[in-house]
């Protein structure tokens, strides 16, 4: 989710590709039109429709628009917290965040270690975790009954500590991932070369490190902030009664209390807020196209010396173990510790309807695991097609159309998947378009959310293949097609399986959207896991954790996987 | 085998094609030469059927190549950074445009033994274009285009990137090898030696026009203007007035060879031409910075009151840097250039 990194041409390539924009220019522009139509209207339909249909049931009566509502609800003193819980608890989580993950990302940046490789796959996992499970890992922390209760006493999960240190635990990645990753390829001889020129340590790195990477830093702080303002499932798990953002509290006005006019004008506000945010984001995306001189990142880490270099290293693999490893640890622990002591006992009870009179599942709680994959591949699909149709069609650098439609590709990712969710009820039920008892319902809006991700993989790796290589391949008898085949479709296959990977871990995960339109005998795993934290009882509790462990571990699974495929070029994740 | 006719090509304002002729006859090597921006890329590019052109024809072999897409044209083209495709070994990046060419297996593995034991690479099929050399990435990028047989092979700065004593190896290997081949060659290069040195045939552009076009030693001998002269190296480029067998320069009078075009010219005057000797005799200059070239040095001289001078003279008759000498002119070593193109 972490849309940033270093998207860096030579100056050179530039002139190159802007001399071939002229050149060809009324074909391209039709070429990209033709790619873009089906990116386009997939979003009308399952984006723009459902969001727009909702927003207007809850604004309009009799067709006349009721904008004296928008005021209306922001007046509620209710609604006023609401807001300011959301967008205080953003700006702690990004600086918290921010203030623990910058030393990771300069760790795994400069420093050589045993076990660094595993260890940046590790602290990724949380990434592509699941809200739900990240809610129910802190819980089995933080929460009643949890670890820190047994040993001490403490309990966090009615504080918000709970929720800033779940999202701190959520995004560590997103920093560690997008600053280390652009300060790994700063050439350190930019420092020596201050340093030559008198400037001491801190100097050097103030004058000369810093600014090469405040875009970054910027870009990734912006990213969490948006992440942690949208929040949903790790909120309604932890916040409790008390806490909710936006997107809880549309989803509370929606399901629980049926007050559309107050979700639709809460819909709307987060709209506006993620459009902002989006919009500074590509501010700073454009600023850091400045071009920097960058190395290969293998060349510029070396072993910690001294004591302070120790220290530092130490404390960053400290906070990575009690910030990711315990929560996670715990969530499997709790998974397997039963009232008759550890075992497969929850998760045995997952293979029964009816287990532990709850009435909540008319089918095992263990094929929300089938039904997850299952639906997670198609939305793969989907995204895959919309998405690398999309990012082929915004290859060449163009015009503010194409630019336009770069920023409507990340709206998704912003706008409350209750929202999208609720429209795809309303909106998709009537013929021709009547996809209620449909299964496709539900690949569809988590491939909504996948698509960001296969777009943000895909188009730097695209738009780092030499055009040159392609003319090469024409010159030497390739048609557009075959040069295509031979040599974008190889270069770009690696990112392709590296977005199929984020595409389908997101949909797995995908929570807000799924929770409406999943059919109550196809629920998937975190719809199901909701479903289980949502009863009282530890056989459900226990079940919840179980259920949980497998959905990290599939998660963590496809990541391994992803990780071990992936280039240093693929994609500004 | 390639003829252009008024090709053009225009970048917004800026025309970078300005309605060129130009003939390459078959097993002919054909040199562009010019600095950066002066078109000859766009030449190759247009003539590949990568660039569209705005106005004019390219014939290959009679025929017209308008309509004829890139893939179709049967052409060779050596890209400046040779743009092997870093996913494919050596052989597959040889045996590419055969294959696109539908040539079968065991026939295009031979032909890539052939191309790569030609190109003095034998065996390294298997290699990955990454692990080459920036030398053996030019061989395995010519075995590349080679292999199709193409009618035409095009050049873009082949050398371009590689460093300084390779690069005259490579010229000469080169050219051996496309008279043995009897290939015809339109290469693309900014480095005049390595034009003479690959060439049958320079053309010199300009500005998207050819500003000349001979033999090697003709334009050498000859350059058509101050911007050729210039271009080539020759930096004692003056106007002149010239009246019978000598001509009046900012240097003085400096003698020319009969027959010399008469009134106001440029004049060139090649180092050799720039006689050193005592002070009272000639052009009074005091010796600044010299060159050591081998066997010669090249000397710059600092007259009074008119442009610095480049003289070219024997390692013993060197001066001391500091030094005021005298300078007189060879007529032999000065040409008369085509008038009123001094301003470059």
């Amino acid at each position: 989710m972490a849309v940033a990194g270093p998207e860096v041409e030579p100056a050179a390539k530039t002139a190159e590709a802007a001399r071939d924009r002229r050149g060809s220019g009324r074909r391209g522009a039709a070429l990209r039109l033709g790619l873009m139509a089906v990116p386009v209207a997939f979003f009308a339909l399952f984006f723009a429709y459902p969001v727009t249909a909702i927003v207007g049931r809850g604004l309009r009566t009799g067709g006349d628009w009721q904008f004296g509502r928008i005021g209306e609800v922001l007046g509620r003193p209710d609604i006023l917290d609401v807001l300011w819980f959301t967008t205080w608890q953003a700006l702690a989580s990004t600086a918290l965040t921010l203030l623990i993950a910058l030393p990771g990302a300069f760790v795994f940046a400069r420093f050589d270690f045993p076990g660094k490789q595993v260890l940046r796959a590790v602290v990724t996992v949380p990434f592509v975790l699941p809200t739900v499970v990240v809610g129910t890992a802190f819980l089995a922390l933080l929460g009643r009954g949890g670890l820190l209760d047994e040993l001490w006493g403490v309990r966090l999960d009615t504080t918000v500590w709970a929720i800033l240190l779940a999202h701190v635990f959520f995004n560590y990645a997103v920093v560690v991932r997008t600053v280390g990753g652009l300060w790994a390829q700063l050439d350190p001889r930019q420092e020596e070369a201050a340093r030559v020129l008198g400037a001491g340590r801190f100097a050097a790195f103030r004058r000369v490190t810093l600014p090469a990477l405040a875009p970054a830093v910027a870009a990734a702080a912006l990213m969490v902030f948006l992440f942690t303002f949208t929040s949903f499932g790790v909120v309604q798990i932890l916040g409790g009664p008390a806490y909710s953002t936006l997107e809880v509290e549309v989803y509370r006005q929606t399901a629980q209390l049926l007050d559309l006019p107050t979700a639709a004008v809460l819909t709307l506000v987060q709209f506006a807020a993620v459009g902002a945010i989006l919009a500074v984001h590509a501010a700073t995306v454009r600023r850091r196209e400045r071009a920097l001189k960058l190395v290969d990142p293998a060349g510029t880490s070396r072993r910690p010396r001294g004591p302070g270099q120790w220290a530092l290293l130490g404390g960053v693999l400290l906070t990575a173990l009690l910030l990711i490893l315990v929560p996670l640890g715990v969530l499997v622990e709790r998974s397997f510790d039963g009232p008759g002591g550890y075992g497969f006992g929850y998760y045995r009870a997952l293979q029964s309807a009816g287990s532990g009179g709850s009435s909540t599942f008319l089918v095992p709680p263990l094929e929300a695991v089938g039904n997850s994959l299952r639906y997670a591949l198609v939305a793969t699909l989907i995204a895959l097609v919309v998405g690398g149709l999309a990012a082929a069609a915004l290859t060449r650098r163009a015009g503010p159309l194409v630019r336009g439609f770069d920023a409507l590709l990340m709206l998704p990712l912003g706008v409350s998947a209750v929202t999208v969710g609720f429209g795809f009820l309303i909106t998709l039920d009537e013929p021709p378009l009547d996809l209620r008892t449909s299964w496709i319902l539900v690949p569809l809006a988590q491939a909504l959310v996948g698509v960001p991700f296969v777009v943000r993989t895909m188009l730097p790796v695209l738009r780092a293949v030499d055009d040159r290589l392609r003319e090469a391949a024409a010159v030497l008898g390739a048609s557009p097609l075959r040069a295509w085949r031979e040599v974008d479709l190889p270069l770009v296959r690696r990112a392709v399986l590296v977005a199929a990977g984020f595409a389908f871990a997101v949909s797995l995960g995908e929570f807000g959207a799924t929770v409406f339109i999943a059919r109550p005998d196809n629920p998937t795993l975190p719809v199901a896991v909701a479903r289980l934290l949502g009863r009282s009882g530890e056989l459900n509790y226990g079940q919840a954790m179980a259920l949980s462990t497998l959905l990290m571990l599939v998660c963590a699974v496809s990541l391994l996987l992803l990780e071990r495929i992936r280039t240093d070029r693929s994609g500004e994740f | 085998m390639l003829s252009l006719r008024e090709a053009t090509v225009r970048f917004g304002k800026r025309t970078a094609l300005d309605a060129v002729d130009l003939e390459v006859a078959d097993h002919r090597i054909v040199c562009l030469l010019g600095p950066s921006g002066s078109g000859k890329s766009t030449l190759l590019r247009a003539v590949a059927g990568l660039q569209p052109m705005d106005g004019g024809r390219v014939l290959l072999a009679g025929q017209d190549q308008s309509g004829v897409p890139v893939h179709r044209r049967g052409l060779g083209l050596m890209f400046q950074d040779h743009q092997l495709f870093p996913h494919r070994d050596v052989g597959a990046n040889v045996a590419f445009g055969l294959r696109m060419h539908g040539v079968g297996r065991a026939e295009a593995g031979r032909r890539v033994r052939e191309l790569l034991e030609l190109v003095g690479l034998p065996g390294a099929e298997r290699r990955a274009v990454s692990a080459l050399s920036g030398g053996e990435q030019q061989r395995v990028a010519l075995a590349r285009a080679l292999a199709p047989r193409p009618r035409l092979l095009m050049l873009d700065e082949p050398l371009g990137q590689l460093d300084r004593s390779l690069r005259e190896r490579l010229v000469v290997e080169l050219r051996t090898l496309f008279q043995e081949l009897g290939t015809t060659v339109l290469a693309v290069t900014h480095d005049q030696g390595e034009a003479f040195a690959l060439a049958d045939r320079v053309v010199v552009m300009r500005d998207g026009r050819i500003a000349q076009e001979g033999g090697p030693l003709d334009v050498w001998q000859r350059p058509a203007s101050a911007f050729v002269a210039r271009f080539l190296g020759f930096d004692n480029v003056t106007g002149a007035t010239v009246t019978g067998e000598a001509a009046a320069t900012a240097w003085g009078k400096v003698p020319v060879p009969g027959g010399s075009p008469q009134g106001e010219v440029d004049l060139l005057v090649r180092p050799a031409g720039v006689l050193i000797g005592a002070p009272e005799d000639g052009l009074r200059c005091t010796v600044g910075v010299r060159t050591f070239r081998g066997n010669h040095v090249t000397v710059r001289l600092v007259p009074e009151n008119a442009p610095v001078l480049e003289a070219e003279c024997a390692l013993r008759d060197t001066p001391e840097e500091g030094a005021v000498v005298g300078v007189r002119f060879d007529a032999a070593e000065t040409v008369v250039l085509a008038a009123g193109t001094h301003a470059s």
